[in-house]
């Protein structure tokens, strides 16, 4: 055979390939546009939204531009030893035009943010640049370390330097317990103060166990309803779907009251002999709590997908593996279950990937050992109104799934997953 | 080695699944070692029940099944030692062709040596030499499908179960696959219970067959007798082709009858009417009926061409004879073929030891 491969032309001379393309266009103009309002949401809804909590999570623009002369003098600081007058004058100019602006509160709060402390000082200079006590003519330096002992410290001054950057990273560091000190390098906080480390873990364990307790409940009972005949097995789908069509916050609180102390199942428990009235066990604001509900509410995300892989399993493989002389169990664990690995693939992903962001249950029935890391979140979105912060711990969990959606990959092969 | 006639023993086997419909009834039949033996029957048969009761997948309502003397009735399927091969192939989809043949002498604990060894003496019988490695999924039809028989007879069963295992197959590789089975069957002799409901391919394949319809055997036999001599008139329908005519009994010998149709009468061959005055009804298979008979038929008749059809190595020839219009004609295709036209009058003959009167329908 010839390696040359010969252009071919349709009957009018054009190039094949040319007459193809021309020819496909129209059909693949018309796909674009049936799902160009999908795209158009999803950079709305996703994309976007994304990109601006990246931004904020980073974001240190605002003191950047309110010391924008301070800055510019630091350049030339080298942050050893108490800057000279340049910088002390031209902080002084940038803080009268906040004084003016009325925004020396929020330098103050920034900066506090970097170093303790200098809310006061600031409040301090402050006064005095109101009561127009800065004589501008003399020098400044020698005024300002004036009004305040820590004006003289040079750690102070170091701090303000260190937010010279438009962006830092200091909220991640922060997510993780760790801190720039003041020589500018990462530091970890005292141990008794790191408390994100322990709700990151805290989430890894709890998203592990539920989806561990969802794949022992969810096999058995999608197996059951991939091979009962049909009548009942609509039966038991229903069954499966009906928490789903229940309000998630509905069965939270009924989960609250079956688990409470006087609760139903207590009340069981007492009945049969199983524990001491005067010693009923704590099943609510606890772990115990947040992986029974969290164990139920996603309980269908793995069975669905276990069910629909399950369906497509002839049972003549089963039968196959049996008559071939494999006991029961050798041809479920060879023949079967090889076979069911997509499902589970699919269904411990998914269950996994909600579970470590799960807000609702572990808010309300988690109490103060099974709160989530999404708790936090949510705390600092409504509480301390630190949404840069929130931002990039939300950022951080992304990413945290897409890692472990990477190690599947790797392990299984994302082609492998089968949701239907 | 003197053969088993009753290696395998259906005694009295009753299968019903809802308490309500028997499925199989009273089914009575011996299976001798080494022997090819059909189920053939429509869909609905029991044909299939009977296969899964024997493979272990169904238990019996009623009766037992005994295989070389043994009850297994209560023995699970995986300690029966019966090779199957499924409709759909039944290939284990994540292993490789050699895993899968190798699965049933694995879970027996064979050495790996003689896995190998093994493996390859099947794959040869089926000349798939060279495919180990390939997955089901890479492979044709008509290659799983040997993939599934060498599978089902890769660790030495002493029978082997196949539930219209050609189903799927297109026309030319399904003749050549149930030769091909045939031939296996010769050359090791274990005993093969097929199912199917594809009567040549019984035809070509079995030592025996056993027509299944309403749960119950209707003929046992080799194909030659079923073919030649059907026992009652359901047999006769499904096997091959079949002309029909329903009448009375009006006298009856002991190897001639005659019958009176709607406004003639015949003579036929007396199989299961017994006396004077029974409904019947008398089959012929097409090619027992011959155009303008030379020697002397008792039964020759008159008929007009309703229909021509070009078959070929065969014409068939629709007419209308003794008031149904439904008669059917093969004529072998030869250089001294006849002209036939439509609306021609032809005459036809018959012996009536080839016209048997059976059960009514």
């Amino acid at each position: 055979m010839s390696s040359e491969t010969k252009q071919i032309l349709t009957t009018d001379g054009i190039p094949l390939e040319v007459s193809l393309k021309k020819a496909e266009k129209k059909n693949k103009i018309k796909a674009f546009l049936l799902v160009a309002p999908l795209l158009l949401f999803l950079i709305i809804t996703y994309v976007f939204p994304i990109g601006e909590m990246f931004s904020r999570s980073i974001d240190d623009k605002m003191i950047t531009n309110m010391l924008p002369k301070t800055f510019k003098e630091m350049e030339k600081w080298d942050g050893q030893e108490l800057p000279p007058e340049e910088v002390f004058t031209a902080f002084y100019y940038d803080f009268k035009v906040l004084v003016d602006k009325q925004e020396h509160g929020k330098l103050g709060q920034r900066l506090n943010k970097e170093k303790n402390g200098f809310n006061s000082i600031t409040k301090k200079l402050f006064r005095q640049v109101k009561r127009k006590k800065i004589d501008e003519s003399t020098s400044i330096k020698e005024q300002i370390m004036k009004v305040h002992k820590r004006w003289r410290n040079v750690e102070y001054w170091q701090a303000i330097k260190r937010t010279a950057p438009p962006y830092t990273m200091s909220k991640y560091l922060k997510g993780m317990d760790m801190y720039y000190a003041a020589d500018g390098s990462i530091t970890q906080v005292e141990e008794d103060r790191r408390i994100h480390r322990i709700l990151w873990l805290r989430t890894l364990e709890i998203a592990f166990f539920v989806t561990l307790f969802c794949f022992l409940m969810g096999y058995p009972i999608a197996h059951l309803l991939a091979t009962l005949p049909m009548k009942y097995s609509n039966l038991l789908m229903i069954c499966v779907l009906l928490p789903f069509w229940t309000s998630l916050l509905v069965r939270t609180a009924s989960w609250m009251i079956l688990l409470q102390q006087q609760g139903v199942v207590n009340d069981f428990f007492v009945l049969i002999g199983l524990v001491a009235d005067d010693n009923r066990p704590e099943m609510m604001y606890n772990k115990v709590g947040t992986y029974v509900a969290m164990t139920q509410i996603l309980l269908p995300f793995m069975v669905l997908p276990l069910y629909s892989v399950m369906k497509t399993i002839s049972p003549s493989l089963m039968r196959a593996g049996k008559s071939l002389g494999g006991t029961p169990f050798v041809a479920f664990w060879k023949v079967y279950f090889p076979l069911t690995i997509p499902g589970i693939g699919a269904g411990c992903l998914l269950v996994f990937i909600l579970a470590i962001g799960y807000y609702i249950t572990p808010a309300l029935v988690g109490g103060a050992s099974g709160t989530l890391i999404s708790n936090q979140i949510a705390f600092h979105m409504k509480q301390t109104l630190d949404w840069s912060f929130a931002s990039a711990m939300g950022l951080m969990l992304l990413s945290g799934v897409l890692i472990i959606y990477w190690i599947y990959n790797k392990l299984v092969g994302v082609d492998n997953i089968k949701l239907g | 080695m003197s053969k088993n006639p009753e290696f395998v023993k259906f005694d009295k086997v009753d299968k019903s699944y809802d308490g309500k419909v028997l499925v199989v009834k009273d089914l009575q039949l011996d299976i001798a070692e080494g022997e090819f033996i059909t189920m053939l029957g429509p869909s609905g048969s029991g044909k299939t029940t009977c296969l899964m009761m024997l493979a272990g997948f169904e238990t019996p309502t009623h009766g037992e099944i005994l295989l070389d003397g043994n009850i297994i009735s209560n023995i699970p399927p995986h300690k029966r030692g019966i090779g199957m091969v499924f409709q759909n192939y039944a290939l284990f989809p994540h292993m490789t062709v050699y895993e899968n043949l190798a699965f049933p002498l694995r879970v027996r604990k064979v050495e790996k040596d003689e896995i190998d060894k093994k493996v390859d003496k099947a794959l040869s019988m089926v000349s798939l030499n060279g495919f180990e490695t390939r997955m089901p999924a890479q492979l044709s039809g008509g290659q799983q499908q040997r993939v599934a028989v060498a599978r089902a007879l890769v660790f030495d069963p002493a029978v082997v179960l196949m539930d219209e295992p050609l189903g799927a197959l297109d026309k030319n590789l399904r003749e050549s696959m149930q030769y091909e089975i045939k031939h296996i069957h010769e050359s090791i002799g274990v005993t093969v219970v097929y199912v199917t409901h594809d009567q040549s391919e019984a035809l070509t394949m079995s030592n025996r067959i056993a027509v299944f319809n309403d749960g119950k055997v209707q003929q046992l036999s080799d194909p030659a007798e079923l073919y030649e001599k059907p026992v009652n008139s359901f047999v006769a329908e499904f096997i091959g082709e079949n002309n029909t005519f329903n009448g009375e009994v009006i006298d009856i010998a002991k190897d001639k009858c005659k019958v009176k149709l709607a406004n003639s009468e015949i003579l036929a061959n007396p199989i299961s009417v017994k006396s004077k005055g029974e409904k019947t009804t008398v089959s012929l298979r097409p090619e027992r009926a011959l155009i303008n008979p030379t020697d002397k038929m008792d039964n020759m008749f008159t008929g007009k061409i309703e229909e021509v059809i070009y078959h070929g190595d065969h014409t068939r020839v629709r007419l209308n004879l003794l008031g149904s219009s439904e008669f059917i004609l093969k004529v072998p295709n030869s250089t001294s073929n006849l002209e036939l036209k439509v609306s021609q009058d032809i005459n036809i003959g018959w012996n009536s030891t080839d016209a048997r009167a059976l059960d009514p329908k």
